[in-house]
């Protein structure tokens, strides 16, 4: 029973962040072979066990299929279309903000992120990524003081050679999957993350990723470490340009906690998802797992993915440490034709190790979103115990929402609890709102957020406020 | 302005109302008239179009309107939503609260409250401001506060639901209130809060239509009207005897009449 002004046609609300900055660019021709992971390695003077780690995957990568397995269809990918490495024109050594473009800055004031010394987020230390590059960070000298190392990727490379030789690939290996094997090969820019061993890092830190141009893939790669007793926040924000092509965005994050440390990431994901005949939008592949290695240690992944044609996107925690903790909170939001096959895994395979999986899946229009995951119990994880938590809301009768959990144990003495639910936004509760005075579109807003407060709750406090408005954005229009 | 005869004329007119759902006729052509500050009672058996008629008056989008006319203010409503007529002062009581998780009900009856305020030209009420209003008014129904971090009606016993639903009548103030069967599944206590609480919001502005099958709710409230719906029509209209003499003789006693 459903009636006319209920649950119709799809109208997508315009995207806020769909701008394209004029600017010149160095990139190389497209295609991808040897030479162009020899160029790329060069034009960034990597030393020789980076070149052989990218060569290394480049090999491995050949030899690998494209998975098939996600509930996700689209068009082949051509690899050799693609271009592997954009950046701005700047001069050859930047020394301060100043010296940067300022068409870059104001593109980034555009989206709300400041980077300049008087306007820059007081809370907040950010990492900016255009394209292929890292454009600033800020707050570096004030987080030095603390020993906190937050810089760009190659920067780390040729500053902190002996973390990125040690770490770099030690929770996904080059050849993990197709996708990170790619990455591995050709990642351009990214963020580097050290925290000392009891420090409490200062401030959130935050990196924002821009896609720029339209025939260039993104592959960033992101490496966080936090030593013993130390802990941080770490906030990542994506949007992209509205091109009717689509961009692959291929990217790799590491995490490594060691004794009690915690590391918090929070992700809200807005890359751009296409038109309403499914026509461009970002295909986003992205490898994300962190590593529990001391003894409680602490790993939680928060996630708002709003954007992006395709997503395929399973942030993962291997638990080794001694009651080492990992959680995952999702919100995957799907509207038109998006498709997310997104979840978690968690591999207990310390003892007493506990997870956490609270996912929400809302499917409106024609999309499909599914929830993958899978929660492992290893022969010595004994005493361990996981809680999960799947619901999917479907707001017309278009929209698809799938749940597949896996569950494997090997160890008897340990738990697994799974819940799940699916649910319609019904027509008699927003009628109940509506009957009240609140506005039909206020009213479906209001149910998404209570549906999605579990996890938004979980978001740092301005991250949290700025999904509840995304969400309501991405719905505009979607009933009614 | 001529505000004296106007509060004269009736708040809510219904003429001749036929409605279906799915094609299924349910309301064949009833008629009533309330002037504000009268009470009404619309009593008869289940399945007669009782709880249709207060939906369709509030607006459900289930339901056709196949003729016939609802004028509220003078005003005929069949083309407002149904937030625009609760923003204009229509409030239907219903049933069966929904429940909404996740969804916080202080939230709720902020937003709901200042969307009225709003349509009075009235100022918005921020969270300290409207935390005030509403303790103020969880007193009229004995309500706890902490009813107001919970989810709407989530986990709600049947009284607490009636008791939601009468706390939100006294924060919208309405023109026209619509209670559908409130006094249901209600205990003697529970009845005695709510019909208090109803008779304290009930004022001279205020017109009020109860949906029952009891006569225990008008024990507590005096209606001056009392209307007899049976098979969507309305067949009978007297003052409070005849919901007596219908405690008396049942439903069957109505069978024989038709429509006046």
């Amino acid at each position: 029973m459903v009636s006319e002004n209920l649950v119709k046609d799809v109208v997508s609300e315009p995207y806020k962040y769909g701008f394209v900055t004029d600017i010149e660019t160095e990139k190389i021709s497209k295609g991808l072979n040897e030479d162009t992971i020899r160029l790329i390695s060069a034009k960034k003077e990597e030393p020789e066990y980076l070149l052989n780690f990218r060569l290394n995957a480049f090999r491995k990568w050949q030899k690998m299929n494209e998975p098939n397995w996600a509930d996700l269809g689209y068009k082949k990918i051509d690899y050799q279309d693609i271009i592997y490495y954009s950046a701005p024109k700047q001069k050859e050594k930047i020394s301060s903000l100043d010296e940067v473009d300022p068409k870059l800055l104001e593109t980034f004031d555009k989206l709300g992120i400041p980077l300049t010394e008087q306007k820059k987020l007081t809370n907040v230390a950010v990492d900016a990524v255009f394209d292929s590059v890292s454009i600033a960070t800020t707050f570096r000298k004030e987080l030095a003081q603390h020993g906190v190392i937050f810089c760009s990727i190659s920067e780390a490379v040729k500053d902190h050679s002996d973390l990125i030789e040690k770490y770099l690939g030690s929770v996904v290996p080059a050849y993990d999957n197709y996708f990170a094997a790619l990455n591995s090969a050709v990642f351009s820019d990214g963020s580097f993350v050290y925290i000392p061993k009891g420090v409490k890092c200062p401030m959130d830190l935050s990196s924002y990723f821009r896609i720029n141009s339209g025939d260039s893939g993104q592959f960033e790669r992101t490496l966080i470490i936090a030593e013993e007793s130390s802990s941080v926040s770490y906030l990542e924000g994506c949007t992209a340009p509205m091109f009717d092509t689509n961009t692959l965005h291929a990217a790799v994050v590491e995490l490594i906690a060691l004794d009690d440390a915690s590391i918090k990431y929070s992700t809200v994901q807005n890359w751009y998802a296409g038109n309403e005949e499914g026509v461009g939008g970002i295909f986003n592949f992205v490898t994300k797992r962190g590593k529990c290695l001391g003894k409680r240690s602490k790993i939680s992944w928060s996630q708002v993915e709003t954007g992006s044609a395709i997503t395929w996107k399973y942030p993962s925690c291997l638990l080794l440490g001694e009651e080492s903790v990992g959680e995952f909170y999702s919100v995957a939001l799907t509207n038109n034709l998006q498709q997310a096959d997104t979840g978690t895994k968690m591999i207990h395979i310390g003892p007493k190790t506990k997870s956490t999986i609270v996912s929400k899946g809302i499917s409106a229009g024609n999309s499909v979103n599914s929830y993958r995951g899978l929660v492992k119990m290893g022969s010595k994880a004994s005493g361990s115990r996981n809680y999960s938590q799947c619901d999917s809301m479907l707001i017309g009768d278009q929209a698809a929402a799938n749940t597949f959990p896996y569950i494997q144990s090997q160890q008897p003495n340990s738990e697994i609890e799974h819940e799940a639910s699916t649910c319609r936004i019904s027509e008699d509760q927003l009628f109940y709102l509506q009957s009240r005075g609140i506005e039909f579109e206020e009213a479906v807003s209001m149910m998404v957020s209570g549906f999605c407060r579990d996890v938004f709750n979980q978001l740092p406090m301005e991250f949290a406020a700025e999904a509840d408005k995304l969400l309501a954005l991405k719905l505009e229009g979607s009933v009614g | 302005m001529q505000s004296k005869k106007k509060e004269l004329n009736p708040i809510l007119e219904v003429n001749n109302l036929f409605a279906s759902i799915e094609n299924l006729p349910i309301l064949k052509g009833v008629t009533i008239s309330v002037n504000p500050g009268e009470i009404h009672a619309i009593m008869g058996r289940n399945g007669c179009g009782k709880s249709t008629l207060s939906k369709i008056i509030a607006g459900h989008p289930s339901y056709k309107v196949t003729k016939g006319e609802i004028k509220f203010a003078g005003n005929d409503i069949q083309s407002l939503e149904p937030e625009e007529r609760a923003q204009s002062g229509i409030f239907l009581g219903f049933q069966y609260p929904i429940e909404i998780p996740g969804v916080s009900n202080l939230e709720f009856l902020r937003v709901a409250t200042n969307a009225r305020r709003k349509f009075l030209n009235k100022e918005e009420l921020d969270t300290f401001d409207f935390e005030d209003l509403v303790k103020e008014k969880l007193d009229l129904v004995k309500m706890d506060s902490a009813f107001l971090s919970r989810s709407i009606n989530q986990g709600f016993s049947g009284g607490e639901k009636k008791r939601n639903e009468i706390l939100q009548m006294a924060l919208l103030e309405p023109r026209i209130a619509i209670l559908d069967e409130t006094d249901s599944g209600l205990d003697i206590d529970a009845l005695r809060i709510v019909a208090s609480g109803i008779k304290k919001i009930s004022n001279e502005q205020t017109g009020i239509i109860l949906i029952t099958h009891y006569q225990r709710l008008l024990d507590e409230i005096q209606p001056d009207y009392v209307h007899v719906m049976s098979d969507g029509q309305i067949i009978k209209t007297g003052e409070s005897d005849l919901a007596l003499e219908l405690e008396k003789h049942g439903y069957e006693w109505t069978d024989n009449f038709t429509k006046e």
